[in-house]
């Protein structure tokens, strides 16, 4: 029997689990939460999650972090969170597919590492698992159409939400959506009337251009923005805030492909028509090959599982796949991040939250000629140095210094040296 | 559930994360960067690291992924004793 590790139980997993199972494969599926559902399916713990009958065919593994894969191998750390005594066990799977999804991507402005500026995705994951509202008088603002349920989310938990800013304006969200997106105007319509109900306005082309206060946000300055997202001028809204939620779309975590030698093509997974990557063996689904919904992301896991057990994936399910594929290069056209954002930024603005790197620092090491390449870019001014490894920054450096980004972190997940003194690793 | 966060009482509800009872009970921030600024939850699922504390005498752990268990000890954290 052909055996299969799926790393991830998020949507794009979780098809890949039961798809890989149907094909007849045995499974072992695991994820570092101690539930299932990744971030779409979030629930507070101990609630019913509907995958019940999926996860009795496979062996599951929750609490499970895989810290690193080579070749086909996974070395898991099984436990609670950040640990310690954490058991290590490896495995060695037939076919491995990697769904390990993504995490919110937000571009610096002033004031954005103060407390109380979240992440889009941190107040839904705030709201849906621990029922807690990140604020009273909250700013929602950034690119896409996660703004919306994120809203929805934060008023649901009793959170008072002032307005729901969208970056982009109404002519470039318009090349986008379109009549063949029905099913999911449908559902934008629900959440605008969802928001309208709780008169919060929702405004195109306007967004969070700073964030003030000493030890914590108090105030937000929105402002007025043009397609190319440069500040109107004299546009400028000061808004009394306890907490801003900004998110410009989501950055793939890439991290495990990546050390399993898998292609990337800007930031994504590389994957063939049934989800196969460079490397043999190894196949990807979900928010690793880019960004499009849960939906998107099941019928890829769909696709994965299926093939990653040996299997021929019928045309229903490519059909499904490639459907929802369009549909998220047709969501990227309409939410696109505008090249003029740095204009946002002062010379003292945080760009490496962890190592406080600013802009004036990263400009000014860009143009040194004598520190050119990303590498001693990095080391002289400590970018992506800190303990997020460039995750939140990468981007954003990459771009204002005119680099390539990194995307190469041999340790994915962090482990404790007496974990890794330990020499005990459980062979599965 | 009741945890203590240098050693006053909080109360939370089972099952949520240590920066889910945190950020119920009114703190935005319980970390400083080298610098001194204070730091909470930034991202909300374990990959920017902003949120770490000190667990039952563990350093390092990120509240956004851990699950508060009644009678934890929290301890903030400065860059300073980590
Ligand atoms: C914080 C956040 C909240 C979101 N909330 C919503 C929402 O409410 N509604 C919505 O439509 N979209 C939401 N999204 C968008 C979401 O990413 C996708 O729509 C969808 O969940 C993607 O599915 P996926 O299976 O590709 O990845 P995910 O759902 O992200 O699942 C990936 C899983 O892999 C696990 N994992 C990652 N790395 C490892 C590792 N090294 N070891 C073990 N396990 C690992 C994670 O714990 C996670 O459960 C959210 C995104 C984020 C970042
Ligand atoms: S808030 Fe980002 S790691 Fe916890």
């Amino acid at each position: 029997m052909t055996r299969v590790v799926v790393v991830g139980a998020g949507p794009a997993g979780l098809a890949a689990a039961a798809h890989a199972v149907r094909a007849g494969a045995g499974v072992t599926i695991l994820d570092q939460s101690d539930a299932p559902g990744g971030q779409y399916h979030r629930q507070p713990p101990g609630a019913p999650h509907g995958f019940e009958a999926v996860l009795s065919r496979c062996t599951w593994w929750p609490e499970s972090t895989v810290w690193a894969v080579d070749g086909k191998r996974v070395h898991v750390l099984r436990g609670p969170a950040d640990g310690t005594g954490r058991q290590r066990h490896v495995l060695e799977p037939d076919a491995l597919v990697l769904a390990t999804g993504a995490h919110d991507r937000t571009l610096p402005f002033p004031g954005w590492q103060l407390p109380g500026v979240f992440t889009a995705g941190a107040a839904q994951a705030l709201a849906k698992g621990d029922r807690v509202a990140v604020g009273k008088r909250v700013l929602v603002a950034g690119a896409g159409p996660f703004l919306l349920p994120v809203a929805e989310s934060l008023l649901a938990v009793g959170a008072g939400v002032l307005a729901v800013l969208e970056a982009n304006p109404a002519s470039t969200v318009r090349k986008g959506w379109s009549w063949r997106d029905a099913r999911k105007a449908g559902e934008l319509a629900r959440y605008a009337a969802a928001l309208a109900r709780h008169r919060v306005p929702y405004h195109l082309g306007r967004t969070v251009v700073e964030a003030r206060g000493d030890d914590r946000v108090r105030e937000a300055v929105t402002a007025r923005l043009r397609a190319d997202w440069s500040v109107v001028p004299g546009t400028e809204r000061t808004y009394e805030v306890d907490a801003v939620c900004v998110g410009h779309g989501f950055a793939s975590q890439p991290e495990l492909a990546v050390a399993a030698g898998c292609a990337l093509d800007g930031g994504f997974v590389r994957v063939g028509d049934d989800q196969r990557t460079s490397v043999a063996g190894v196949f990807a689904a979900g928010e690793l090959t880019g960004i499009g919904g849960a939906v998107a992301a099941a019928a890829e896991g769909a696709v994965a599982g299926c093939a990653a057990a040996g299997g021929v994936p019928d045309r229903a399910l490519l059909r499904e796949r490639d459907r929802t594929r369009a549909f998220a290069a047709r969501l990227a056209a309409a939410h696109p991040i505008g090249a003029a954002w740095p204009g946002w930024l002062r010379e003292d603005t945080i760009v490496c939250r962890c190592e406080e790197t600013t802009a004036g620092e990263l400009t000014r090491a860009a143009g040194d000629p004598a520190a050119p390449g990303p590498h001693a870019l990095k080391l002289g001014t400590r970018a992506g140095l800190g303990p997020c490894q460039g995750r939140m920054c990468g981007a954003a450096v990459s771009a204002l210094c005119g680099t390539a980004e990194r995307h190469h972190r041999p340790i994915a997940q962090p482990i404790r040296l007496g974990e890794l003194a330990d020499a005990k690793e459980i062979e599965a | 559930m009741e945890i203590t966060v240098d050693g006053e009482p909080v109360p939370g509800v089972e099952g949520q994360t240590v920066a889910g009872v945190l950020l119920a009970a009114g703190r935005k921030s319980w970390r400083t960067t080298r610098s001194g600024a204070p730091r909470g939850v930034f991202c909300g699922i374990g990959a920017c690291f902003d949120c770490l504390l000190t667990v039952n005498g563990v350093p390092d752990v990120r509240a956004c992924r851990r699950r508060a268990a009644d009678g934890d000890e929290i301890r903030t954290q400065s860059r300073a004793d980590a």
